[in-house]
């Protein structure tokens, strides 16, 4: 899949001239991409090194033409990889060669923000921090809140499952899906789910979809639960003179017990490249930080803001501060949230991965990243959130370097074995997609693999949805 | 380096190219891809096309070339890339491939830009004839006329479109040779007076000196300087751009000055960057970066002042100001703070924020003339933003967002003074 792989011309042939001008006739010559040129710039999503060229991209505005779309795509046998904004970790995104990009960035209306109920009804292109800002006025936001939810899609939140900085307080996309609009492999339309919060009406059909990186269905509408705006929030950053210590504060903080929205740990590698973007003066001496915040009651949130202050200094924490105004703590969330592309300061590939361990497991998963990747001869910059277990270890490397790109996949191959061996998971948030469906098998057994393959075979029975990705 | 077919992508180092890793942050900024959700029109898209030029996957044919002219250049994307991704940088040599290239040409296209960009921008004494004429026209009252048979016909057939756009002349020119008269012993600064800048807004460079010697400086606008061909390295001329670079290298000495001045964002995003646009030409390299160091935007240049002038008490009730950030001086010099201080500081005025200040106007050099309908589609979010803030008076620091929202601002009725910084401050300041 590196760039030399297979793909180009040779692969565009596969899309018949008169697929295109089916497509055409559905949705118009300027809603349908098929120049050379115009392709390349959707042969990939965020993931490093995976690159391949699609037959053609196609621009979708309602359900009834995904479904018009995937009939003609079934009927002839055509692969289909659907696609948000592309910002995608883990190459779900990344077209298979010849296939039709179908692309929901264009079907990004708000159906409505039902304030009395505390939902929304949007559709899958419209952006994660645009529903925040339509639920804003109402008092209500959506927690999920992905590092690139300026950007990413609610459609490939739901594919994906995405976390966030607030996972472990508010939890993930799964728990705010109350119902879905699927548009079938074969065309046909799947309403599942209502706007009540309780609902024990037959299997849980919606939770097939969610997280299925685009492989069973195309979400075409999405009914969100919303939460009120906490009256108060409270944003505190601690330095560390050891990874461990920050690890052990977490693991502290976790076991008082105090449920804080939000843990986020950067390594010294990685807080350099954040604030040599940011500029916003971040501790460049530390060897961690966490940046830690609780919302809530104003009473409960001074409360537990001195609680974890306390916790932080008493695991060694050299300096302990909470951020002066609402627009300071914007500044170290925005900042933590660039962490990924900040790296890139240090080198032309990074190769960033989402292993994820339980709590107490941390300080021994974190010191284990690290070993591994001075036993590869490798450097690493891990960050993500402690708090709920999930961290981003990311290799700086050169694709071009054949030798160390080897010694990059051995090395992720020890730390998701350790992860797993540690009651983890070999992703928590980004999904399978194509750069980890080798690794599928640690945390799938047998019986799990075939059911995979008999979901996917019933609901899918030609394999023309995102083929390849997760397993397969 | 003379044969027009070398690809100048390929010549940048892998490291440049290889900088983005299209991990997406920059989507949300970028006002092209916002409007057509097409990666196509995104900087991670059209970086993807420029690395496929650079490694010969794909020869710049005609998709190429449009992208890389819908691209606005506004460099909002840099700003928001923590990779930092030259963008700018990479883009001029894109659009230098394309001109090589000629799929572009038309005899219409061909002609308008080497009238622009060969002759017109790069001669003072064209320019001023030119301003002179459209001068003289507007004041017999044959403005309209002059329009229609002068500049404008230059640039494009869509005449009623474009007409109002055209800058109002001038008159009298920026005077070159000038010299602070006395000899106080503060800094010693050389005003850049521009190209568009001296013939439209002479105002401002007279402002400028005003303000300057407020502040205790010595002025000098040296004679000789030309164009300081941001508007040609910006539109795939670079060796255009590097001969105007070399003329303005002659002109003025760095090392004989403490600062060197520039009131217009878009040129000072150039014209801080004459090393790396002369890295090739050993004679004037050392120079360049000398002159580098040296120039900076006046505003940034005048906040770094301990002791500012006493600014005028409001006559009656104050009027309320905002501001709109012109891209090359945000995301191309990344001043933001500086004439937020300055302005702030204005006892006359009562500070509102723009919405959205930061996001183009849709003036973008030439953009406006080149593509008029996505820069009016910009220009009218623009007035609405500002119509939000009920301002009296909307101050920015570049001549073509000046021309941009004044145009508009009539054609919306918004009764708004659109204004350049150092105005407000040569007025205000005592």
């Amino acid at each position: 899949m590196l760039r030399d792989g297979p793909g180009g011309s040779e692969s565009h042939a596969m899309i018949r001239p008169g697929t295109i001008q089916h497509l055409i006739s559905l949705l118009g010559r300027d809603r349908v991409l098929d120049a050379d040129e115009q392709l390349i710039a959707y042969g990939f999503d965020g993931t490093a090194t995976l690159r391949e060229t699609p037959g053609c991209v196609v621009f979708p505005e309602t359900t009834a033409e995904v479904s018009a779309i995937l009939r003609h795509a079934h009927a002839e046998g055509m692969p289909v990889v659907p696609r948000g904004s592309g910002t995608s970790l883990s190459g779900s995104a990344v077209p298979v060669p010849g296939c039709i990009v179908l692309c929901t960035a264009r079907m990004e209306r708000i159906l409505e923000v039902d304030a009395d109920n505390l939902q929304a009804r949007v559709e899958p292109g419209v952006r994660t921090a645009a529903l925040n800002e339509a639920a804003r006025v109402h008092g209500l936001f959506y927690p999920p809140d992905p590092g690139s939810m300026n950007i990413s899609t609610i459609g490939g939140n739901v594919s994906h499952n995405s976390g966030g900085l607030r996972g472990l307080k508010y939890g993930v996309t799964r728990d705010y899906v109350l119902g879905l609009h699927v548009v079938l492999a074969d065309g046909r339309i799947l309403k599942t789910g209502t706007a009540c919060v309780k609902d024990s009406a037959g299997y849980r059909l919606k939770d097939l979809f969610i997280g299925a990186e685009g492989t069973l269905g195309v979400v075409t509408e999405i009914l969100l639960k919303l939460s009120p705006i906490p009256r108060a929030v409270k944003t505190m950053l601690a330095s560390y003179t050891s990874i461990r210590d920050a690890a052990a504060t977490v693991s502290a903080i976790i076991a008082h017990p105090v449920i804080p929205c939000t843990l986020e740990f950067l390594d010294r590698t990685t807080l350099q490249c954040v604030e040599a973007f940011a500029g916003i003066g971040l501790p460049v001496d530390a060897e961690a930080l966490l940046l830690m915040e609780t919302d809530g009651h104003p009473a409960v949130v001074e409360e537990e803001a001195d609680v974890m202050m306390a916790i932080a200094r008493e695991h060694g924490a050299t300096d302990v501060k909470a951020a002066g105004s609402p627009a300071e703590a914007e500044q170290l969330r925005t900042a933590r949230r660039s962490a990924f592309s900040a790296l890139a300061r240090r080198a032309p590939t990074v190769i960033l991965e989402d292993a994820t361990v339980p709590r107490n497991r941390l300080a021994e998963m974190v010191a284990f990243i690290q070993e591994t990747a001075d036993r590869y001869r490798l450097q690493v910059g891990t960050f993500g959130h402690m708090g709920d277990g999930n961290l981003h270890p990311t290799f700086l490397t050169d694709e071009r370097d054949r030798d160390e790109m080897a010694r990059v996949h051995d090395a992720f191959r020890d730390i998701f074995e350790k992860a797993v061996s540690l009651g983890g998971t070999i992703t928590g948030e980004h999904g399978v997609g194509l750069s980890k469906k080798d690794f599928l098998p640690l945390v799938v057994d047998d019986t799990g693999s075939d059911l995979h393959r008999v979901i996917k075979a019933s609901l899918d029975p030609r394999g023309i949805l995102n083929p390849g990705k997760i397993f397969g | 380096m003379n044969q027009p077919q070398a690809i100048r992508l390929k010549r940048l180092d892998y490291r440049i190219l290889e900088t983005c890793i299209h991990c997406g942050m920059c989507l949300p900024t970028c006002p092209t891809y916002m409007a057509t959700k097409n990666e196509n029109a995104s900087p991670r898209g059209r970086i993807a096309m420029m690395k496929a030029v650079a490694s010969g996957e794909l020869s710049p044919g005609g998709h190429f070339a449009d992208e890389m002219y819908h691209c606005l250049g506004c460099l909002a994307c840099q700003t928001a890339c923590p990779a930092d991704v030259p963008y700018g940088f990479m883009l001029e040599e894109a659009r230098a491939d394309v001109e090589a290239s000629r799929v572009l040409a038309t005899p219409a296209r061909s002609f308008t830009r080497r009238m622009l960009l060969s002759h017109v921008f790069p001669s003072r004494v064209l320019l001023r004839g030119l301003g002179t004429m459209l001068w003289l026209a507007r004041r017999t009252g044959l403005q309209s006329l002059a329009l229609r048979t002068g500049l404008v016909r230059l640039f494009s057939r869509r005449l009623d479109a474009l007409a109002p756009l055209a800058p109002p002349i001038t008159r009298p020119f920026t005077a070159m040779g000038y010299r602070t008269p006395g000899n106080p012993n503060g800094p010693n600064v050389a005003l850049l007076a521009g190209c568009v800048q001296d013939i439209a807004f002479a105002d401002v460079n007279r402002d400028s000196v005003t303000v300057l010697e407020k502040l205790g400086c010595r002025v000098s606008i040296p004679r000789g300087q030309q164009c300081c061909g941001s508007l040609h390295a910006h539109n795939g001329e670079l060796e255009t751009a590097r001969r105007l670079a070399r003329i303005n290298l002659d002109a003025i000495d760095p090392l004989a000055f403490d600062a060197i001045i520039t009131n217009a964002a878009g040129c000072g995003s150039h014209l801080r960057h004459y090393a790396r646009l002369l890295r090739d030409d050993p004679d004037y390299r050392e120079r360049a970066e000398a002159w580098d160091k040296r120039v900076q935007d006046l505003l940034a240049f005048a906040s770094t002042f301990p002791r500012l002038p006493e600014s005028r008490a409001p006559r009656g009730a104050r009027q309320r100001l905002t501001y709109q950030d012109a891209c090359h001086l945000v995301h191309g010099q990344k001043i933001h703070a500086a004439p937020r201080t300055l302005l702030k500081a204005l006892k006359e005025y009562e500070w509102i924020e723009l919405p959205d200040s930061t996001r183009c106007c849709g003036s973008a050099g030439i953009y406006n003339v080149t593509r008029p309908e996505q820069a009016r589609a910009l220009g009218n979010r623009k007035i609405g933003d500002i119509r939000t803030t009920g301002a009296d008076v909307i101050a920015v620091a570049n001549p073509g967002c000046m021309v941009q929202l004044r145009a508009l601002s009539r054609e919306h009725n918004l009764p708004v003074r659109v204004v350049h910084p150092v105005t407000l401050l040569a007025e205000s300041w005592q």
